[in-house]
């Protein structure tokens, strides 16, 4: 019988209001006693002035599995998670071929289980192919474990299929998460504006965001649907987010770590590692996404981790792909965002980042109740470190933070009970 | 040590090396000042070259000028040098001149057309340039349809970089032409007002014009539909006008851009009809500007369309002067930063000696 004690750590639990220091014992894969526990004789992991939390879940991330191995695997990916805390990823359909049925919904799972790192759960594709015209079989694929659907990559164009497919997911009680872009006023590489002119590269305008968000808002009301809207970027995008929440709206936000603390300047040097779609906005954004964060607005954070070849990230601005890599150091990051600038506390970025995105695909997770599976993070908030990304698990580099001083790290993640990043002592009982 | 050298060998050298510069004496007003040193290896675009520097260049064109007059058109300064036209591109003037420009300088040129990078798992920009390197090349001048194309092989190679276009971004040596043709018939900038006339959206020619005109202290206007100003025009140091017949009467140049085809019929322009009657200059049009105004276009023109023929071929106009000084301008540029990449080259060996 495999027995697992978590001593003295600050246990951090949104989902049940918990904040205090104590023990977690965790026996076969879920989690059995809370609060003072005796150490007799077992497995203990010290987490004294450390932060135990449920394990952290990202509900954004791209794995390139099927179709594109050579940038990330569910192996990879699912092992760049686990050392950077997280325990479960969403992964997105825009594979190759798409995961747009069931079949392919399964070869994820599977995969993910061949792999063993962190819990991959398989997002499907709104309409088939990602083409925006026909919806996939949804049916199928929540039968095959897809636990939310969406075109990302690509925002649906048609109002009238957006309406449908919100109609249709409902059944299931699977959310619609959308890429929020009116291609209409995009088709650019960087914000549009005064520095897109200066650098002379095609502008994508705020608007193109925030047209199909204000559209999928009133869709939703409409069809009585849950929607959740992935990586928002712009002061507007949080403002009619704010507003639908207050009129009731079942909407939803993400919001990505670069759109928090990038901004489009880091264009200036032509550096395709600043490349991303959504692009990268202004402080005046920033600072708005920060305060939507802190007021409840948004609801989730999620990398948006998004790998891609050296080489094609080697090429000019225009023709590189959109995209940057953070799975391995997001916790870091969003600390830096949010909780070093004082906008939220601590319960609050672990509630965004474990209950609140389990709530959202209807996941079995993010929680520390008795019972519960246990995937926990333990988090050093004041681990100072460098970001190296020749050490990242991910395949990929593509990312601008490399060489970044981070204040907070993950340095134990436990995956359904087994510790798969263990950067602190750990010791057989007395 | 090395120069004295190569005088003894060939005095056309240091005799071409010299003539700007004593042109530059002889037309400068501030004799007193010390001595400028150009020190950029490339050329990328106008936007962060100071007065000096755009002056610099600009004098050091008018000596290259009297080259093309010559009986024999050559001087050999870039001698022994080999210089790339790597165009991503089409483009006939453009490279045309930069090739007559090198080789008037007595330098090797070698053409290489490629292929718009769009292919994403082919040969890379970077791989393109290692091999060019490899062959040994002095001087790289790229023109390319994503901006900042420039900027990324700049980073990646040792050879001196040139901009002849990239995307919508710059157009630095077309900017240079323009102004030299303007100060050549006006001398002073300060206080010109120029109109530039078109697609500003699109256009390089735009941007690097606005650069040097603003930093040399012309006044800019910038004349068109409102569907084809970029986003945060007003940001720029110009003035925006939809209205030509408002300002035309006030301008010292008009610089017509060329408008493409492939706009016409977009949501961005109705009609060739259209544009004509709003934006082009047509012989009707020229009756309400001043009587010594200057025609420019950066070419090729089309005729009817952005101007009339009349108006092309008529006494206002510098069209063809501009592509002559484009070749003294583009010979100053090349001079230039060949010669800046030189003396880096001898700081460097300099210092390993003292080591």
């Amino acid at each position: 019988m495999t027995e697992l004690l978590i001593k003295n750590g600050r246990i951090v639990d949104p989902a049940n209001n918990i904040d205090m220091v104590g023990d977690v014992l965790v026996r076969e894969g879920v989690i059995r006693e809370l609060g003072k526990v005796n150490g007799d004789g077992r497995e203990v992991i010290d987490a004294s002035n450390l932060l135990v939390v449920p394990g952290l879940i990202d509900m954004h991330v791209h794995l390139r599995e099927p179709g594109d191995e050579e940038e990330e695997t569910i192996a990879s990916g699912s092992a760049a998670a686990v050392a950077g805390g997280f325990t479960s990823v969403a992964c997105m359909p825009n594979t190759e071929p798409t995961i747009d049925n069931e079949a392919t919904v399964d070869f994820v799972y599977r995969q993910a289980d061949r792999a063993g790192g962190a819990n991959v759960f398989a997002v499907g594709a709104i309409t088939k192919g990602r083409q925006g015209k026909e919806l996939a079989e949804m049916g199928q694929m929540v039968r095959g474990g897809a636990v939310a659907f969406s075109d990302d990559g690509e925002g649906v164009q048609s109002a009238s299929v957006m309406l449908h497919a919100l109609k249709y997911a409902g059944m299931f009680d699977k959310v619609i998460m959308q890429h929020c872009q009116d291609n209409a006023l995009a088709g650019g590489c960087m914000n549009s504006g005064y520095l897109a002119t200066v650098l002379g590269l095609p502008g994508i305008s705020p608007l193109a965001e925030e047209l199909m968000l204000y559209r999928d808002v009133q869709l939703a009301k409409q069809a009585s649907a849950r929607l959740h809207i992935q990586h928002i970027t712009t002061a507007g995008s949080v403002e009619i987010i704010r507003q639908a929440k207050r009129q009731g709206s079942k909407v939803t936000a993400e919001v990505a770590p670069h759109h928090l603390l990038l901004t489009e300047e880091g264009c200036r040097s032509y550096d395709p590692n600043y490349k991303m779609n959504p692009p990268l906005r202004t402080q005046k954004d920033i600072e708005a996404l920060r305060q939507g964060v802190a007021d409840g607005t948004i609801d989730c954070l999620a990398s948006d981790h998004a790998p891609h070849l050296r080489s094609e990230k080697e090429l000019e601005f225009l023709h590189a792909p959109f995209g940057i890599i953070s799975l391995d150091c997001a916790l870091g990051l969003y600390v830096k965002a949010l909780i070093e600038t004082q906008t939220i506390d601590w319960p609050r970025l672990i509630e965004m980042m474990t209950i609140n995105p389990a709530g959202i695909l209807r996941i079995d997770r993010g929680t520390l109740s008795v019972g519960a599976r246990a995937d926990i993070t333990i988090i050093d908030p004041h681990h100072s470190w460098r970001v190296c990304v020749d050490e990242f698990k991910s395949k990929s580099r593509n990312c601008p933070y490399d060489g970044w001083e981070l204040g907070a790290r993950a340095v134990c993640t436990i995956v359904n009970g087994v510790v798969q990043l263990q950067l602190i002592s750990h010791k057989c009982g007395s | 040590m090395l120069q004295k050298a190569i005088e003894k060998i060939d005095p056309g050298v240091a005799k071409i090396e010299a003539g700007p510069q004593e042109t530059e004496t002889k037309h400068s007003k501030r004799k007193s000042e010390p001595k400028f040193t150009w020190c950029r290896k490339h050329l990328l675009g106008l936007q962060d070259l100071s007065r000096e520097e755009l002056l610099h260049i600009l004098d050091t064109a008018v000596g290259f000028e009297e080259i093309s007059r010559r009986s024999i058109k050559k001087a050999p300064a870039l001698r022994g040098k080999v210089m790339v036209n790597l165009f991503f591109e089409d483009s006939t003037r453009t490279r045309n001149s930069f090739t007559l420009a090198a080789s008037r300088l007595s330098a090797d040129v070698l053409e290489f057309t490629a292929k718009a990078s769009s292919v994403s798992k082919g040969e890379t920009l970077r791989d393109t340039a290692r091999n060019l390197e490899a062959m040994g090349i002095d001087i790289v001048v790229i023109r390319h349809s994503s901006g900042g194309a420039p900027h990324l092989l700049s980073q990646c190679i040792d050879a001196c970089v040139v901009n002849a276009g990239d995307g919508f971004h710059e157009h630095p040596t077309q900017g240079l032409l323009d102004i030299f043709t303007i100060r050549q018939l006006r001398g002073d900038l300060k206080g010109l007002k120029v109109a530039i006339v078109g697609d500003i959206t699109h256009s390089r020619v735009a941007r690097s014009n606005i650069w040097g005109l603003h930093t040399l202290g012309a006044e800019v206007f910038l004349v068109g539909p409102a569907t084809l100003m970029p986003s945060g025009v007003n940001q720029l140091p110009v003035s925006v006008c939809h209205d030509f017949d408002e300002i035309i009467g006030q301008m010292d140049v008009l610089n017509m851009l060329r408008i493409q085809f492939e706009r016409i019929g977009s949501p961005v322009l109705p009609s060739v009809r259209e544009y004509s009657r709003l934006f082009g200059l047509t012989v009707d049009r020229m009756k309400r500007a001043k009587k010594d105004v200057i025609v420019m276009h950066p070419g090729p023109i089309n005729r009817g369309l952005e101007i009339d023929s009349e108006v092309a071929d008529g006494p206002n106009s510098t069209i063809l002067k501009q592509v002559s000084n484009g070749l003294a301008v583009r010979m100053a540029v090349l001079f230039l930063v060949n010669h800046a990449a030189a003396d880096k080259t001898k700081r460097s060996e300099a210092t390993v000696e003292m080591i």
